[in-house]
């Protein structure tokens, strides 16, 4: 057993770097508490965790059925205010309320589905984006039951300690994760799904001509992004314990597209790095900003420079929103497809002959040694 | 009652007209959703607060200065970051939304967050059917409809127009005709910042300026844009009327109804949506239907 998985590392992991760096990753997530026992990055890296199911949620739906759909904040904020209600109303603990919570996130999902069926392109993305917000206004009108815009407060914590709620959370992350990559899989032997998401989004009355049910596949996709959608915002309700009208905000949903496109969209790994990029950048330059401002620059006339430096940093930093959409615009505009896919051409190769992908440091395949130029 | 609602809808539906035909262009023309519209229209609306608050220029000079500014800002931003990512619908959107982000912050910066107001560009009344309407708002409902018809007979009679439209049908047989589509695209996109820019001074001294402002519109032109049918000029008029008229029907009829507004408009835009999938008047080409 232990010498199978070895030789698997060994021959599927060590020579293609992007699983090598997928795996240093993860073993640094897993790692942290014992590298840095700070709680801010502790509570930056939670948050990062459960976005992280967020955002591949979208990928799925929109990335790989093209789907695009823009109220992906809907199921977040569904399953947010279930879990708070059952917690307000039937004084339910977070280990009840978070799996029916999801429950109630995958049939909005399959509802939200049977008006889209019909629309596409623009058109169903407008139409998505529309639900959240219809039902962010009825929940801030209906103040009585549900707080209005200031919500619910004072809910149940996930675990006890911070490392406890890390740790859930990121097991979590895992495992939705790898769920969401096994499904999307288009090369998988044994699942049809990713082949099916992907013919769906190139050609759909294509993957009909070819005998694909595409509405059911449809429906399909919808109910899985609603399920992780809705343990993301299950599991944020339990770790911020309170919850808002700002969980259904268009800038929920977009938060989500920001990451997937900004890390590469159609790819599961994609938006994990761009969560796991694009939120911790926020919180830091924050940081930065008090580290600046810790340090005393003497103020002679030779440092008169550095000062007006210092003063533009601290400019930025206290603006992370500047800094975001700034990172964003030239990110897209030198690499339109996304910073992790961008980086994975650049470290892997494709052998043309036998399509096994290969270190950028070779120059044969390492399978089939046909010349990689 | 009625006098007010329809008076109301009347003067927002204006301005929301001149907000979802300069949307509905560009998509048309160069099929790029711009989320940053409604951003050059908050630009203008600061824009007139700038000159004529800040700097203290007369109302002319500073509508005029406002006008070419931004208009130029909107070529500049299409021409060198949105033009460039144009064939990946996706980046366009996000760039768009980090274009007005970019905005918001720096008017965040350079202004505050509160509401400032905009002097009227002319003052007092009229009573019309019993209702007082202010001359600000005749003014603001006689340049929308002015700035409609002179985009009509431009999209219509003009030489340049037809071959806007030409483009927005069939880029490739519009460029087989001589037209080169690079530059409609840059007039297109001149031609829709300009629109935002005359419905942002004309918004401005009705409701003042905030470095948010422009994220309610931003949903109201997608709905009305949505209802009329993407790209269709005809469609954005008249949808912006009937949305101005649900909504003023839903704050004034419904208790509570100004938390409802978005609700009811967005719940519009789903029934038309779900009785004709291209909305009211928008045309579906062949290939993409379903």
């Amino acid at each position: 057993m232990l010498r199978r998985t070895l030789k698997s590392f060994r021959y599927g992991v060590l020579p293609v770097p992007g699983r090598l760096l997928a795996i240093i990753f993860f073993v640094f997530l897993f790692t942290l508490p014992l590298i840095t026992d700070q709680r801010f990055y502790i509570i930056m890296f939670t948050f990062a965790s459960i976005f992280a199911i967020f955002a591949v949620s979208w990928d799925l739906l929109s990335g790989y059925t093209g789907q695009l759909n823009f109220g992906h904040a809907l199921f977040f904020g569904v399953a947010a205010y279930s879990s708070a209600f059952l917690y307000k109303y039937l004084g339910w603990q977070p280990w009840a309320t978070i799996p029916l919570s999801v429950l109630i996130a995958v049939v909005t999902g399959v509802l939200t589905c049977f008006p889209a069926l019909r629309l596409r392109g623009p058109y169903l993305s407008l139409l998505t984006m529309a639900f959240p917000l219809m039902l962010a206004g009825v929940v801030i009108s209906l103040r009585k039951y549900t707080g209005g815009e200031n919500g619910i407060a004072s809910l149940p914590a996930l675990a006890d300690s911070e490392v406890q709620r890390y740790y859930i959370c990121l097991i979590a992350m895992t495992v939705s994760v790898l769920i969401m990559w096994k499904l999307t899989d288009a090369g998988s032997r044994y699942i049809r799904t990713g082949l099916i998401f992907h013919a769906i989004r190139e050609d759909e009355i294509a993957a009909r001509a070819s005998g694909i049910n595409t509405i059911r596949y449809k429906l399909l996709a919808f109910a899985i992004g609603g399920l992780f959608a809705g343990l993301a915002g299950a599991l944020f309700t339990h770790v911020i314990q309170s919850v808002g009208p700002s969980s259904l905000s268009l800038t929920m949903s977009f938060q989500a597209i920001i990451w997937v496109i900004f890390g590469g969209i159609v790819s599961i790994y994609g938006a994990v790095v761009g969560v796991f990029v694009l939120y911790p950048l926020m919180d830091l330059s924050t940081r930065l900003g008090d580290i600046i401002r810790g340090l005393s620059i003497p103020s002679t006339p030779f440092f008169v420079p550095l000062i007006k430096i210092e003063h533009f940093v601290l400019f930025l930093t206290d603006r992370p929103i500047i800094i975001l959409a700034v990172v964003v615009i030239v990110i897209l505009l030198f690499m339109p497809e996304g910073i992790a896919v961008w980086i994975r051409d650049k470290i892997e190769r494709e052998c043309p002959r036998c399509k096994l992908t290969n270190g950028f440091w070779r120059k044969e395949c390492r399978a089939c040694s046909a010349s990689l130029h | 009652m009625a006098a007010i609602i329809i008076t109301y809808a009347v003067v927002n539906g204006g301005i929301y007209a001149l907000l979802a035909i300069g949307f509905s262009l560009i998509f048309g023309v160069a099929r790029v959703i711009n989320m940053a519209h409604t951003g050059f229209f908050m630009l203008a609306a600061f824009g007139l607060y700038y000159f004529t608050k800040k700097i203290g220029w007369g109302d002319i000079e500073a509508i005029a200065v406002t006008i070419v500014v931004v208009t130029l800002l909107g070529i500049l931003a299409y021409r060198f970051i949105i033009d460039r990512v144009r064939e990946h619908h996706a980046a366009v959107l996000l760039i768009t939304i980090a274009l007005v982000m970019i905005m918001e912050s720096i008017l965040l910066w350079r202004f505050g967050g509160e509401n400032r107001g905009v002097g009227s560009l002319i003052g007092g009344y009229v009573e019309i059917a019993g209702v007082r309407v202010l001359n600000q708002q005749l003014l603001t409902v006689g340049i929308a409809a002015l700035a409609i018809i002179m985009v009509l007979l431009l999209l219509t009679k003009t030489k340049l127009g037809i071959a806007m439209r030409a483009t927005a049908q069939d880029a490739e047989i519009a460029s087989l005709m001589g037209i080169s589509a690079s530059r409609i695209l840059l007039v297109a996109m001149g031609l829709s910042v300009a629109l935002a820019v005359v419905a942002g001074i004309l918004l401005a001294p009705l409701e003042g300026v905030r470095p948010g402002m422009w994220g309610a519109p931003l949903v109201t032109v997608m709905v009305i844009v949505t209802l009329g049918g993407l790209g269709s000029i005809k469609g954005s008029i008249i949808g912006a009327f009937i949305i101005a008229l649900v909504e003023q029907m839903a704050s004034f009829l419904i208790p509570e109804g100004g938390y409802l507004t978005g609700t009811i408009i967005l719940l519009a835009m789903v029934i038309v949506l779900i009785v004709r999938p291209a909305g009211l008047f928008g045309t579906m080409f062949e290939e993409e239907k379903l």
